[in-house]
């Protein structure tokens, strides 16, 4: 008998937590622009992924006799750059570069902001000097505080994912604060204290698997903004370097040939555009589906 | 409110110092150590002073209003940055007020005629903007109305901003700054207004017959700003960090191409200079906003 009120438990932790997370598929399914950013993301990944099998040629191979082919030329559909390299090539494996720049930057920006949001939130004696430090780092313009650490550790694009996790830290730790401070106010956080629990254990076992919405979107929009920052510091000359097939730095090679072959700079913006429209749109809609009264800017 | 006031006026000064350390610091941890670089090769470690003595001269000096002197050209800082910032300050203005009129303007149609085909497309063109790199937007523009209608300029910021050539020169890079601020000032009104125009007193002011082009501009207005105001204060500022690089793409003399330049030639003082610069205008901007903000919303002061 007992056992069998077990397993019953046990089916219906399974069911909530199918119908918690199918719930949230569906609502997000719901939202026709949430989609669309999904299919983009979906193709971006595959593109990443599958780079070399999809694409012919080398994205640095120079071919000197098929300089600035337009769109739609024999054998280089997206036509060719300056140094006649194949730009559907480059345009694929910049897809690559850029989801592993946001993910590094974004994986980098939450290991800081989650470890130094939890502290503050949940010592309160630490919250004051913690927060007062982010604010410190709020207090600059984000790409102007990601220039600052690049003049310390150089150009290059490894830099731009330091110096734009950097500038995610203080953003993400604000609002995984204020998730702390209010999940810890909940019942069953004192439960775990009067067990004896000890405070890693609270935090990292019962308060974070509960904050994760709010981690979820913070994670999603800031692979926009780590997305399009990279690309700009790259059109700076700040990030990646020639040859590189980085989007931004191709824009910024591009622009040089702007009256005579406009493609160079029209084709990897394009891209831009999409992932981030994709990452924020998709963000916009975990938003809605996770908790529609979630307030991001706690 | 004056309590209040006078204690964000000391929360800034801290930051601003907090800034400078951060901003100097940064300058000694970069490689090729700027003391050591002024020393020369003859230099030995008793010449050089410790950190602390030099932050301290340092920002002696910066409230003395001397910024130091460029290690490439030995010009001043200060010179270099007062020839340069009036471009600086035009251009994020001028999209500040691109963003403004379109943003709030896009969001107030968009929200008053909500579900419509005209705000579909606001809601969209927002988000459009929102995404777009304004690197490549500039390079659009230059493409299509400098060198293909050939109606405006495709770069430099040459005249005075009052004359007829200083806005055509103006209006481009306006226009590629200004965007996504206007973008995220377009959703902030519409989900304002939104809000607002469902509230009690307005019903209230409609059973009264008050004409609807009052209710919305000054009953829904009022109410309706008081987070677009945020939203724009704090867009002030990231225009500011912007500027660096439409100032590029448009070839603007501005604080921001003087500091990639300077990044580029490890010219610390001068990064040091215009980084402390526009951080604390960045500050500055952020403490007007929050003082406008307790003047429109009284009920900030009480909690």
């Amino acid at each position: 008998m007992s056992s069998e009120v077990a397993t019953n438990s046990v089916d219906l932790n399974q069911l909530e937590k199918e119908s918690y997370f199918k719930s949230i598929a569906k609502r997000l399914v719901k939202n026709k622009l949430a989609v669309i950013g999904l299919i983009i993301i979906a193709i971006q990944t595959l593109l990443a992924v599958f780079a070399e099998f999809i694409t012919v040629y080398d994205p640095a191979e120079q071919a000197l006799t098929k300089q600035e082919l337009p769109v739609g030329s024999e054998r280089h559909w997206l036509g060719t750059d300056n140094l006649g390299r194949d730009m559907w090539s480059r345009i694929v494996h910049g897809a690559r570069i850029s989801i592993l720049v946001g993910i590094g930057a974004v994986g980098l920006g939450l290991v800081g902001g989650v470890l130094l949001g939890m502290i503050a939130g949940y010592y309160r004696r630490l919250d004051n000097l913690i927060m007062r430090m982010m604010d410190l780092l709020f207090a600059f313009p984000g790409i102007l505080l990601a220039m600052l650490v690049i003049t310390i550790l150089g150009t290059s694009l490894v830099n731009v994912v330091i110096a734009i996790s950097i500038w995610s830290i203080p953003v993400c730790a604000r609002i995984v604060r204020g998730s702390v401070l209010s999940a810890k106010k909940e019942e069953y956080i004192l439960a775990q204290k009067s067990l004896g629990s000890s405070h890693l254990r609270i935090m990292f076992k019962h308060i974070l698997p509960n904050i994760t919405a709010p981690i979820i979107v913070f994670a999603t929009m800031r692979m926009a903004t780590a997305i399009l920052s990279t690309s700009a510091l790259s059109f700076l000359g700040l990030g990646a370097q020639p040859p590189t097939p980085e989007w931004g730095a191709m824009i910024a090679a591009g622009q040089d040939y702007m009256w005579t072959s406009p493609h160079m700079t029209v084709v990897p913006g394009i891209a831009i555009m999409l992932v981030v429209f994709a990452f924020n749109v998709v963000g916009d809609g975990l938003r809605d589906a996770l908790d529609p009264n979630m307030d991001l800017n706690q | 409110m004056a309590g209040l006031i006078l204690r964000r006026f000391i929360q800034m000064f801290f930051l601003l110092i907090g800034i400078s350390i951060i901003v100097f610091l940064s300058m000694h941890l970069a490689p090729g150590d700027p003391a050591r670089i002024i020393g020369g090769p003859t230099a030995t470690d008793s010449d050089i002073q410790p950190l602390v003595v030099q932050y301290w001269n340092y920002i002696t000096n910066v409230f003395q209003g001397d910024l130091g002197y460029s290690f490439q050209s030995g010009q001043s800082v200060n010179e270099a940055i007062a020839t340069r910032f009036p471009n600086t300050l035009n251009l994020a203005i001028a999209s500040i007020i691109v963003a403004i009129v379109v943003g709030v303007t896009a969001g107030t149609i968009s929200a008053l005629k909500q579900n419509s085909w005209l705000d579909v497309f606001t809601t969209t063109g927002a988000l459009a903007g929102i995404s777009i790199p304004n690197f490549w937007l500039g390079t659009l523009l230059i493409l299509l109305f400098a060198v293909n209608l050939q109606w405006l300029p495709a770069g430099g910021l040459s005249a005075p901003f009052w004359t007829v050539t200083g806005m055509k020169e103006l209006i481009l890079p306006a226009i590629t700054l200004g965007t996504g601020a206007a973008a995220l000032i377009a959703r902030m009104t519409r989900s304002s207004m939104l809000e607002v125009v469902r509230s009690d007193f307005v019903r209230t002011a409609r059973a009264k017959g008050v004409r609807e082009r009052v209710i919305i501009g000054i009953h829904c207005m009022r109410n309706a700003m008081i987070p677009v105001i945020t939203v724009i204060g704090m867009n002030f500022g990231f225009l500011l960090g912007g500027t660096i690089i439409v100032e590029q793409v448009f070839a603007i003399n501005g604080v921001g191409r003087l500091m990639i330049d300077s990044i580029a030639d490890r010219d610390f003082p001068m990064v040091q200079g215009s980084v402390l610069l526009v951080a604390s205008l960045f500050v500055v901007v952020n403490l007007i906003v929050d003082i406008i903000y307790i003047f429109i919303d009284p009920r900030i002061s009480i909690d």
